[in-house]
This record gives C-alpha cells, sequence and structure tokens, in this order.
C-alpha cells in the first residue's frame, strides 16, 4: 500500500482538433496527498481535470488508481468543475445532495448537509433556488456537493475563486483538515499562488498547452499556517517567476 | 403604465360589444341573422342546463384526448432523445404528418371507430400530439452537456439523466407545447362532434344553426372559447406545479 500510488498519470496526449492542449504528461499522487496545479489561463487544467473525471477521452497515456487502470467514469472521483452546474429547478439542500439522490441515500445525506449548511454560508438558503443566490454562494454550494460525494479523490476546479478572503480562508481551513482527517487526496486547480502554497503538499506548474509539467515545487514544511504563510515571499516570487517564464524549451 | 397596458384590450372589446349591440338594435337586424350581445348572453343564461352538460361532454373529449397525446408525446419523446434511430426515422414523419388537417380524417375515423366517444377523443389526440412531442424532444435534446457530464460522473443511470436533469430541463419547451395543444384540444373535440355525434358542444352548435337560433350558436362559440382559455389555464397551473425552480424567476 504505501510504495502504490493513489494515483498515477502516464503519457497523458490531448488535444482539441489540430491544437495539442496535453502532451506526455507524467505524475503520480500519493493517497492523502494535497496536490495543486497552477498555470497560465488556458493550458489545460481545466481539460487535464476533465479526462481524471472520464469525461474527455485521451489519444494516448493511462490512469492508474491504486496500481489499476481505469478508463472513463469510475466512483473513486468527485469532480467539482469550473462552473457551479447547480440545477436551477432544485432547492440548495437538494442540490448539494445530488450525489446522495443519485445513490439513493439522501434522507441520511441530507441530515449531514443541513448541518453543514452552515460553514458554508449558506444557512438559511436551504429552500432558495441558485437563481437566488450570489456568484460566491452558489460556488460554495457547488462546493458543499463535491464533499458529500462518497469518494476518495477530489478534483477541484477552482473551488475558492469567487469568494471573500474569510470565507475563502475558512473554507481553505476544512477542506486540510478534511483531507487529512478522512485521508482524502485532493487535486486542486487553482489561480491564487498564496492558496496553493498553503494548502498543497506539493504544486504542479503547467506550462502552455502541450508543454506539460514546467516545475514541481515540493512543500516540505508540514505545519503550515497564515503565519507561516506570510514569511512565504521567496517561494512566492519562485513560483511566479516559473509561471511568467514564455516557453522554457 | 403596467396596468393601462393590460387593460387596454378589455377596452377595446367592451367597445365593439357597444357597436355591435347598437347596430343590432339600431338596425333592427333578426336574431336569425345577427344575434346582439345581450341576447347571447341571455341565451346562455336560460339555456345554462343545456349548455353545461354539452359542455361536459366536450372538454371530456378534449381532457382524455390530450391526457393520451401527452402520455404518448412523453414516451415517444424520451424513445427519440434516448436512441438516434428512433428519432432520425420518426421525426420526420412526425413533422411530415403535420401537413395533414386532421379535419379530413375525421369522416374515415368514424367508419373505423363508429359514433361514440373513441373518433372525438382521437381527434383531440391527432392535433394534441404533433405539437406536444416535437416541443418535448427538442427541450430534451437541448440540455447543457455539463449537466450531463455531472450526473455521470457522480455515476448516475441513463435513467437518472433523465429523472434528475433532462425532462425537468425540458419543461419549458414542453409547457409550450402543451399550451398550443390545449389551445387545439376543445376545437378538436368540436370537429370531431361535427362530423357525427348526439352529444357535445360542435354537435349542439350544429343544431342550433340548423334552427336558426343564431344566438345559440354565437353561445356555443362564446362557450367554445371559454374551455379553451380553461384549458389554457389548466395547463398553466401544472407547469406552475411542476416547475418551482423557474416561478421566482418571474
Ligand atoms: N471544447 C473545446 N473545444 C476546443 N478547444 C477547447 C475546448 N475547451 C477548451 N479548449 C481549449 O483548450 C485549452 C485548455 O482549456 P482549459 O479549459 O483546460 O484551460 P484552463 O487551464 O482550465 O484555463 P482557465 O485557467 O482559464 O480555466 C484552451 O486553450 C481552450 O481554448
Ligand atoms: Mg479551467
Amino acid at each position: 500500500m504505501e510504495n502504490v500510488n493513489k494515483l498515477s498519470v502516464s503519457g497523458l496526449d490531448f488535444s482539441y482538433g489540430d491544437k495539442k492542449i496535453l502532451q506526455d504528461l507524467s505524475f503520480d499522487v500519493k493517497a492523502g496527498e494535497f496536490v495543486s496545479i497552477l498555470g497560465p489561463s488556458g493550458c489545460g487544467k481545466s481539460t487535464l481535470l476533465n479526462i481524471l473525471a472520464g469525461i474527455l477521452k485521451v489519444e494516448r497515456g493511462e490512469v492508474c488508481i491504486e496500481g489499476q487502470k481505469v478508463e472513463g467514469v469510475n466512483p473513486h472521483f468527485a469532480y467539482m468543475p469550473q462552473n457551479d452546474l447547480l440545477l436551477p429547478w432544485k432547492t440548495i439542500l437538494d442540490n448539494v445532495c445530488l450525489y446522495s439522490e443519485i445513490h439513493g441515500n439522501k434522507k441520511e445525506v441530507k441530515a449531514l448537509a443541513a448541518e453543514q449548511m452552515k460553514r458554508f454560508g449558506l444557512e438559511g438558503y436551504e429552500n432558495s433556488f441558485p437563481s437566488e443566490l450570489s456568484g460566491g454562494m452558489r460556488q460554495r454550494a457547488a462546493f458543499l456537493r463535491t464533499t458529500l460525494c462518497d469518494a476518495d479523490i477530489y478534483l477541484l476546479d477552482e473551488p475558492f475563486g469567487a469568494l471573500d478572503v474569510i470565507t475563502r480562508n475558512d473554507l481553505q481551513d476544512w477542506l486540510v483538515k478534511l483531507c487529512r482527517d478522512l485521508n482524502k487526496t485532493i487535486l486542486l486547480v487553482t489561480h491564487d499562488t498564496d492558496e496553493a502554497i498553503y494548502l498543497s503538499d506539493r504544486i504542479l506548474i503547467l506550462g502552455r498547452p502541450g508543454e506539460g509539467i514546467r516545475q514541481e515545487i515540493r512543500i516540505e514544511e508540514k505545519d503550515r499556517s497564515r503565519e507561516w504563510l506570510y514569511d512565504q515571499g521567496k517561494l512566492r516570487g519562485e513560483i511566479y517567476n516559473i509561471i511568467k517564464q514564455k516557453a522554457s524549451l | 403604465m403596467e396596468k393601462k397596458k393590460k387593460i387596454a384590450p378589455f377596452v377595446v372589446i367592451i367597445l365593439c360589444l357597444i357597436l355591435w349591440e347598437l347596430v343590432v338594435r339600431i338596425g333592427q337586424i333578426p336574431i336569425y341573422v345577427l344575434p346582439a350581445p345581450t341576447k347571447i348572453i341571455a341565451s346562455l343564461v336560460t339555456d345554462f342546463s343545456n349548455y353545461m352538460s354539452h359542455s361536459l361532454v366536450t372538454v371530456f373529449e378534449a381532457l382524455v384526448g390530450m391526457l393520451i397525446a401527452f402520455l404518448l408525446a412523453i414516451a415517444l419523446g424520451i424513445l427519440m432523445d434516448a436512441i438516434p434511430i428512433v428519432r432520425e426515422s420518426i421525426y420526420p414523419i412526425l413533422v411530415v404528418s403535420q401537413t395533414v388537417p386532421v379535419i379530413v380524417l375525421s369522416p374515415i375515423l368514424i367508419i373505423y371507430l363508429g359514433f361514440g366517444y373513441a373518433p372525438k377523443i382521437l381527434t383531440v389526440v391527432l392535433m394534441c400530439f404533433f405539437p406536444i412531442v416535437v416541443n418535448f424532444s427538442d427541450g430534451l435534446s437541448v440540455i447543457d452537456e455539463g449537466y450531463k457530464n455531472l450526473i455521470m460522473t457522480y455515476g448516475g443511470s441513463k435513467w437518472q439523466l433523465y429523472k434528475i436533469a433532462k425532462i425537468p430541463s425540458a419543461m419549458i419547451s414542453l409547457m409550450s407545447g402543451l399550451k398550443v395543444a390545449a389551445t387545439y384540444s376543445i376545437s378538436g373535440a368540436v370537429v370531431g362532434e361535427w362530423i357525427a355525434s348526439q352529444q357535445g358542444l360542435g354537435y349542439y352548435l350544429i343544431r342550433a344553426k340548423n334552427n336558426y337560433a343564431m344566438d345559440k350558436v354565437f353561445g356555443c362559440v362564446l362557450m367554445i372559447i371559454l374551455l379553451s382559455l380553461l384549458m389554457n389555464a389548466l395547463v398553466s397551473a401544472f407547469g406552475w406545479m411542476a416547475t418551482p425552480g423557474k416561478r421566482i424567476k418571474k
């Protein structure tokens, strides 16, 4: 168990028409590891998550979970896409319980979800419809919906993009705790360097479309706090420079 | 402003009615040529029980026909959406079949189905089925890929995809199909009754016409309009109940 990777991606190729997005992309993720993916807009971060989730098919390469090759949709992943995709005709509470509705244990999960509403700043909106919520609230609902999936690897595409600092910090801390307590493996796409430094055990920086992983940064500090984060100016600058580089070939 | 806009058409209608009344009274037009609006109303009142019993028959035929058309359209709509070859082979036929005026089919239906409810209900079904099925299947096919993928990655089955995402998202277009169908439904039943029947508004209208009772003829027309509006309202009520999330947008 120790030396088998939770998730192992090897030699992925993917193009939209003639445009190569991913080329020979490989990386491994250990069980319980928190990995962030940084990279310029349009470099293929969402595409990568779509491939892992089984929505897009690769031309070459494979995805393995615990050493087993997987193809298409599989129950290990809980995917939170970049747009919230709340069903407009369902209430917020029903929306966040979508996974359990599909798997037939909605009753139990509903009680759990109702408890979580407060943490997610959605208290009092249980019976509202998505169109009555702000963008940030919808994002939180989509995030809550994802965490109520019974899966061990989370694929999160900018889950905290539209949130205010307070809520963002709170939910970040909550996510870290969730990752540790329940030994969840997390792949987080973000544009926020601080967020990546604070949350991750490892940061993958993608280059331009087709370039692949430009650099991998391991964060050795295990006990990361907000105070610690303030002192990471050097690392922040380093990451910024890596992202800024033009094609590093 | 808003209120004025809503009232305006009613004012026009009332003015027309007053004009109509005046023309008939001043010109002393006999009732078998053109009845005054007040005479039509009077006939509705004095003949109330007749109108009611015939209306009930027509409404019954329209409702049953609508229900059958609705169920068939839902089933075929889902089938066409789920199996592309079914859609490719049936959709064009549906569109072309719509150019056949149902009214010319009525005599044929009576030959095969006799003089009871069946040919009238079938006329309603034929008139209502098409707008429902076309709107519904169009609605099913335009769902955002994102929702489809979401349900899929959550491990949902094909049926769950329909139940949770596709059918609810097709509700709006289904409703517009149903509204068109509702408007057709009463006329469909009346047309069926014209050809051969012993009851219903269509039958009553023809009988009144044969007796030169023009006040009753107009009374029937008024009833048909009112019942069509009623069917429309029923459909709207159904739509209101079936699409909770959409209510608040208004
Ligand atoms: N459906 C599509 N058809 C064709 N090209 C696409 C499609 N979706 C994305 N692309 C292209 O693929 C590239 C990668 O898109 P992707 O959404 O993965 O970027 P991203 O890294 O997630 O960007 P962002 O940070 O802005 O979300 C982009 O250049 C985009 O133009
Ligand atoms: Mg993206």
